[in-house]
């Protein structure tokens, strides 16, 4: 965990006292709600369907146990008793009223929680690793310069007014679960010849109406030269960045127009003259920041105790085990993954019930600590294999223990037209169908890893244009039909999925997708083929076929 | 279903209403023949023509402190005078979610 500093807290508290001003002259009408729409963006307020929705910051994705409670005493007393966690370690209200919002404001201040940048045109949440600090093989822990750029990005008076929002994502592991290569700058950290922290920086990656992959814009900058290099891009794009055309103005369409050589040569030369500037990281900054992360104590436990030896005659234990829990830096501990995905329920939304429970547990067995993770489920980072059996049982208890990781009902959907006001279509009952329809535990292993992403519009908070297979909601003569792609992924090796046909009504996407999915286990080379390595190998063709001969 | 909040021409094709969301709570409200908000789309006036909407729509949006986002949308007037939203969108913004909430209400 991060300790904030004194001028954390201060601006965080300044900020809750400010927006409370700003609502009260809001609602006494002294400021219109053109004045006031861009100040409540940038403290996470839009407008949705039925009522306010209020989106919180989670940084690099880590909470404490005593800010999941408060996060949960936030969805009990000014919402309806629930939370949404998003595609960007963000977590959502629905149903949050203008008048309340300072107060619930004030109360997520004082565990050190804001909802500060998590709209508008301004640098966004900095996203990282989920499992960052305790993945095996991590070449160093994201999250201290995830926390170097959340400090450079907040309230950065440059950066508030940029074209369009802008989203950092970084990683430090060989295998990308910060998926960095759909966002506007994504860091692979990692370590030169010379042994010296560096990153691999990528720039104009994103999904929305114009899905791009990011490209490489530099191999290597030195973890000194981060912010300057960092800031020449940002400068680049608030220069050249389009402003007279919203679906326009993401920095991927700007790198794509000017190309990226010519991108490049424009940071290269803003970058040179300001490298050796006050942006300079020296060490003892990093070193700060690294003081102020606090790391569990680890015992030295034995990686198959007894506890777990005989929890291994319960087969559902044991599906629970193979499927949730992943190897930990730390011998004789695990990462567990808690699915927030149950058999026919909204893909992220936890209770405040749940998210109180669940902050128990991460005090009783994670040094209370927890993850939230772009795949809208949360883990805890720091359990003992000992701890496996008794953990699982209270998980089962408040049904966040559902064996679906990465499996075909692990559905990552945006909320939809059941909430959104930009959607054209629902997407959270079209992931409830398919929960149903895979939920044999037994067949959804069979299947093996497979992401289905679902959007309700163009938007693409779902993502889908990286799911293994993406659902994209769109809206003909006032009906909801849906495109499918294929072949998408958001990881190290991301690509945007293809469409394998004319869009299909409501009523039949999950027959659809079931067709995929059968069309896969015949074609598939080995049991052990992932389904987007088959349609990487044999196009979308045979899946296009599958699907529309009947139809 | 395109977004209201991309509209643009008023041009109507069927009775029409004008909707918001309330500024203090964000609730559905909608403008009635008395020249207020209601929460109930029972009360909301009805408009048949484009000249009529738009001036609904132009007093509706002078009430910037009691009402956020007013747009024109469909609805349908069923035997007997019942409403009904005339669109998906409509049909969600007025009888709530189509999907069980988490916690009941």
């Amino acid at each position: 965990m991060y300790a904030y500093d004194e001028l954390d807290r201060t601006i965080i508290n300044e900020r809750v006292e400010e927006f409370r001003d700003q609502v009260k002259r809001r609602l006494s009408g002294e400021l219109t709600e053109d004045e006031f729409k861009m100040l409540r963006l940038q403290n996470g307020v839009y407008l949705q369907l039925h009522a306010y929705m209020f989106r919180v910051a989670i940084p690099y994705g880590t909470l404490s146990s005593k800010q999941l409670r408060a996060l949960a005493h936030v969805g009990r007393k000014y919402d309806r008793g629930y939370g949404h966690f998003t595609t960007r370690q963000n977590i959502q209200f629905n149903w949050i009223k203008l008048a309340e919002l300072p107060d619930a404001l004030a109360d997520l201040a004082e565990v050190g929680i804001h909802a500060m940048q998590t709209s508008g045109n301004n640098t966004r949440n900095v996203t990282s690793d989920q499992w960052a600090g305790v993945a095996p093989g991590e070449v160093e822990d994201p999250r201290i310069w995830s926390e170097l750029l959340r400090q450079y990005t907040t309230l950065h008076p440059e950066f508030s007014f940029l074209p369009r929002k802008f989203k950092f994502a970084i990683t430090a592991s060989d295998h990308d679960r910060a998926a960095i290569k759909v966002h506007d700058i994504g860091l692979r950290l990692y370590k030169n010849a010379a042994g010296e922290t560096g990153f691999e920086v990528l720039v104009g990656g994103g999904l929305g109406r114009t899905p791009f992959i990011g490209k490489t814009i530099k191999p290597f900058v030195h973890g000194h030269d981060l912010l300057s290099y960092v800031e020449a891009i940002l400068r680049v794009y608030n220069q050249y960045g389009r402003r007279d055309n919203i679906y326009k103005a993401r920095i991927k369409i700007l790198v794509h127009e000017l190309g990226i050589e010519k991108f490049a040569k424009e940071v290269e030369e803003e970058w040179l003259q300001m490298r050796d500037s006050a942006l300079a990281i020296d060490d003892s900054v990093i070193e700060d920041i690294r003081s102020r992360f606090t790391y569990p104590a680890y015992q030295k436990l034995p990686h198959m105790p007894d506890e777990l030896k005989k929890a291994a005659h319960d087969p559902h234990f044991e599906a629970w085990r193979k499927n949730s829990t992943f190897p930990h830096k730390a011998p004789g501990y695990a990462i567990v993954v808690l699915s927030l995905k149950p058999v026919g329920g909204p893909p992220g939304d936890a209770t405040a019930d749940q998210m109180d429970a669940i902050a128990d547990l991460a005090d009783k067995y994670s040094f209370g600590e927890i993850r939230v993770g772009h795949e809208q489920n949360l883990a805890l980072p720091h359990v003992a294999r000992r701890d496996l059996p008794a953990l699982w049982k209270a998980l089962d208890k408040i049904g966040v223990a559902t064996p679906n990781v990465n499996l075909v009902s692990d559905i990552i959907a945006c909320p939809g037209l059941d909430y959104c006001s930009l959607a054209n279509a629902r997407s959270i009952p079209i992931a409830q169908e398919l929960t149903q329809r895979f939920a044999n535990h037994e067949t959804a292993n069979m299947i093996g890893r497979l992401h289905i992403n679902i959007s309700g519009c163009i938007n693409a908070c779902g993502h889908h244009h990286v799911g293994h297979i993406g659902i994209l909601g769109v809206e003909k003569n006032g009906e909801e039909f849906y495109q499918i792609t294929i072949g998408g992924r958001a990881d190290e090796k991301a690509e945007v999925g293809t469409l394998i046909g004319p869009a299909v009504p409501y009523g039949e996407v999950a027959d659809v997708i079931e067709d995929i999915v059968e069309a896969y286990l015949a074609l598939r080379a080995r049991p052990d083929e992932l389904f987007v390595d088959s349609v990487k190998r044999l196009g979308v063709e045979p899946f296009k076929e599958r699907v529309y001969a009947t139809r | 279903m395109t977004s209201p909040l991309e509209q643009k021409k008023i041009r109507i094709t069927g009775p029409s209403m004008v909707t918001a969301n309330r500024t203090w709570d964000g609730v559905v409200i909608y403008r009635t023949a008395r020249n207020d908000w209601s929460a109930d789309l029972s009360d909301a006036a009805i408009v048949r023509t484009s000249d009529e909407a738009r001036a609904l729509l132009t007093e509706s949006v002078a009430d910037d402190v009691g009402a956020i986002g007013a747009y024109i949308a469909p609805v349908e007037v069923r035997d007997g005078g019942a409403i009904k939203g005339g669109n998906l969108r409509e049909h969600i913004r007025s009888e709530g979610v189509t999907i069980e909430l988490p916690v009941s209400a």
